[in-house]
């Protein structure tokens, strides 16, 4: 929830690191892709698409938190809790990818560190804890925006842990990790705040008038979950 | 936001540069950058090296410093990091006017300020030499998974009809005398945050609906020709294979 | 018979009823309009037509072929045969350039080099776009944009072609030039409009759905000249439209 970039840029871990990151960054989208098909099927694509396309225009949606300070969504945890964890990290992923080759945020060497942070880790935190939460709470649009607050803080800040061990394995300058760790927890706690009441408010709206688009309720679902049928919208 | 073909950061100039077919571009930037970060940070003059080639790129495609500099900005935040890391680093110190300075810190600090820059400023001048389209066909003829590069073609076809929902949604909210300004006013930016994803989600439904009626099974066309020539990939090898020339110079000298 | 339906019955999934025993019958070369006021079943009917929506009883046959849902190389034939323009061209146009998108469909059936390219070619001419080929659907009209909605479909070669509110959002002038364009088409129409005086324009004949069930079916001037009927089902004319015969 703040206008400098997020993203990591070239130099800050080495080369190796970064590599090995890349690798898993590719192995862990295979996977994604082999489970979004099994969501979607073919409407993967041009779902997926328009899903990417609604992540890319809320981060472009400023708006003043404070006099001065003005802030955006980052939408991992919103992402995955509305359209589930597979299609969530491959959509933002490709937002990622865009950003860094057609924005230059975020460095090229450092797309791998950039996708396993927030498109992997943070995005698989946040869906964890909102898929244990629906366990226990309501699944009504108060029970899902509740989880996904909730998802939504713990997947920044496990996001920004996840820089810092990438830091400790191959941060090119030596310095007390424990600072690191606290000051990013810290910073991220207020950013997932903010952008936790964000995403509590979104995905609540969404339950209200189409309750079953939300992918972290459709899962609990007494009835056959998901109807692969082309259903057209606004069907008269 | 820009529109189409155009994005942001794209300059549209006839240069040999521009001219060149995306997948070279794409490749030599991706080489560079990773010669760039595996240099050692002690070879200080070749991280010049890398500025001046960078700066042949530039003046070939016709981009000028100041345009450079202003987007390179987009760094900040790591340069703000980097002045942190003298003070903040372990190790042997030196004392510099008054400060007590981690030796490591300023290497440190070198490091992130050379190679974040030299990456950003690449990453420019393929961002300003090139479409958003020839990118995307770039990245496919790399052999990038057809996945990645269908849900980007989708994402940037749309992009800009749900950044202008956005806006009319704005405007009328406006209009009924609405100005969310600070966090605790955040519902009703929320609110407009949901029914954009409806908006995006309905609209793929349609979307996927229009490709059905016309007989798509799950296949999209994937986009033919565009191959390059063997001159233009020694064209654009030049910048990466100066770039590890000067590397190999520097870490044998 | 250009188009035979007969029967057809549908209901959603939550149970709502769409459709209660439609019959309906296009011959070659016809312009028909099918009228009816929102939620009449309109949509669903026409999302029948290529069997994107199927399940409910009753049969539809396009040029003699009856679109069966579980047989997919009749499906894809089918699809060939009745190209939908849809209502909004911005779901339509979805690739990246217009050339592109109008190549979407050809490519479908398998065309590929020089033939892909004349279908897309002869489309564009069709509806006057040819220059644009290269654009960004963005960078267009909307009522450019409509045109090339409409050659994403002729370059199919459709024996129908289904039009869901064609004038709607147009400016007059691109109204105009869209009705030029479609009455040059050889091809089998079917309109769904609101647009009443579009449809005496272009469809001699008229076809009122209401409640799933076809109200009314006959001569579009017949039609609206009966006021009763009209307001029965929820249709107006535009103030000081008189409807006269031609």
């Amino acid at each position: 929830m703040e206008t400098v970039a997020m993203h990591i840029a070239n130099g800050i871990v080495d080369g190796p690191v970064s590599a090995l990151f890349a690798a898993v960054a590719v192995i862990a989208l295979a996977f994604c892709v082999w489970r979004a098909r099994i969501d979607l099927d073919d409407r993967l694509a041009p779902m997926a698409g328009l899903v990417a396309a609604f992540i890319f225009a809320v981060q472009m949606l400023n708006f003043q938190v404070l006099p001065g300070v003005s802030g955006h969504l980052l939408g991992g945890t919103l992402a995955v809790v509305l359209v589930g964890p597979w299609v969530g990290a491959l959509c933002v992923s490709t937002v990622l990818i865009v950003q860094c080759l057609l924005f230059a945020d975020g460095g090229l060497t450092a797309l791998g560190l950039n996708i396993t942070n927030m498109a992997l880790v943070g995005t698989a935190a946040g869906y964890l804890l909102v898929a244990g939460l629906m366990r226990v709470l309501p699944k009504t649009p108060g029970g899902v925006g509740a989880t996904a607050f909730v998802g939504s803080v713990v997947g920044v800040v496990v996001a920004s842990q996840a820089f810092v061990f990438e830091y400790w394995l191959g941060g090119t300058t030596e310095l007390s990790l424990a600072t690191i760790a606290g000051t990013m927890a810290g910073v991220h706690t207020l950013i997932g705040v903010g952008e936790g009441l964000i995403a509590a408010t979104t995905v609540a709206t969404v339950a209200r008038v189409r309750p079953d688009l939300v992918y972290a309720l459709r899962r609990f679902r007494t009835q056959p979950a998901i109807v692969p049928v082309p259903v057209a919208g606004g069907v008269a | 936001m820009g529109a189409g073909h155009a994005h942001p950061l794209h300059l549209d100039r006839p240069s040999p540069v521009h001219r060149l077919p995306p997948q070279v571009k794409i490749l030599a930037t991706l080489l560079f950058t990773v010669v760039v970060v595996a240099t050692p940070r002690t070879e200080i003059w070749a991280f010049g090296g890398y500025a001046l080639l960078l700066a042949a790129v530039a003046a070939a495609a016709r981009v000028p410093a100041l345009w450079l500099a202003k987007r390179a900005t987009i760094e900040l935040p790591f340069v703000l990091l980097a002045v942190a890391l003298p003070f903040a680093g372990h190790g042997e110190r030196i004392t510099w006017l008054g400060m007590s300075l981690s030796v490591d810190g300023l290497y440190g600090a070198w490091n992130i300020v050379a190679k974040g820059t030299l990456g950003v400023l690449a990453s420019l001048l393929l961002a300003a030499s090139t479409t958003m389209r020839d990118l995307i066909l770039g990245l496919d003829r790399l052999r990038c998974p057809a996945v990645f590069t269908q849900i980007a073609t989708f994402m940037l076809r749309y992009l800009d009809i749900l950044a202008d929902d956005a806006r009319r949604m704005r405007i009328a909210r406006l209009s009924r005398g609405y100005d969310p300004r600070f966090l605790w006013q955040v519902k009703a930016f929320a609110v407009s945050v949901g029914s954009l994803f409806l908006r995006a989600y309905e609209r793929g439904e349609r979307v996927y609906l229009a490709m059905v009626s016309r007989g798509y099974d799950g296949r999209l066309p994937r986009p033919e020709g565009g191959g390059a020539s063997a001159a233009q990939w020694a064209q654009s090898a030049v910048l990466p294979a100066s770039a590890a020339a000067i590397a190999l110079a520097a870490v044998l000298g | 018979m250009s188009l035979r339906i007969a029967g057809l019955t549908y209901a959603y999934p939550d149970g709502s009823v769409a459709l209660r025993g439609v019959d309906l019958a296009v011959a070659e070369g016809e312009r028909v309009a099918l009228l009816g006021p929102n939620g009449a079943g309109k949509t669903t009917l026409v999302l029948h037509l290529n069997g994107v929506l199927h399940g409910g009883a009753g049969t539809v046959e396009v040029g003699g072929l009856r679109v069966d849902a579980g047989d997919r190389s009749r499906l894809a034939e089918i699809r060939r045969r009745v190209g939908i323009v849809f209502q909004d061209p911005d779901d339509q146009l979805f690739m990246p350039t217009v050339a592109e998108d109008v190549a979407f469909g050809p490519a479908n059936l398998g065309l590929r080099g020089a033939e892909l390219a004349e279908r897309v070619d002869e489309a564009l001419a069709a509806v006057g776009m040819a220059e644009h080929r290269d654009q960004v659907p963005h960078h267009l009209s909307f009522g450019q944009r409509r045109r090339v909605a409409v050659a994403t479909v002729l370059a199919m070669r459709p024996q129908l072609l289904v039009l869901d509110e064609p004038s709607s959002n147009l400016d007059p002038a691109s109204r105009r030039e869209l009705a030029e364009i479609l009455e040059g088409l050889p091809v089998t129409v079917l309109m769904v409009t609101h647009d009443l005086p579009y449809a005496m324009q272009l469809c001699a004949r008229s076809v009122i759905l209401d409640g799933g069930r076809i109200a009314a079916d006959g001569p579009t001037t017949d039609i609206l000249a009966d006021e009763d009927l009209l307001r029965a089902h929820r249709l107006e004319l535009p103030y000081g439209f008189h409807p006269v015969r031609p």
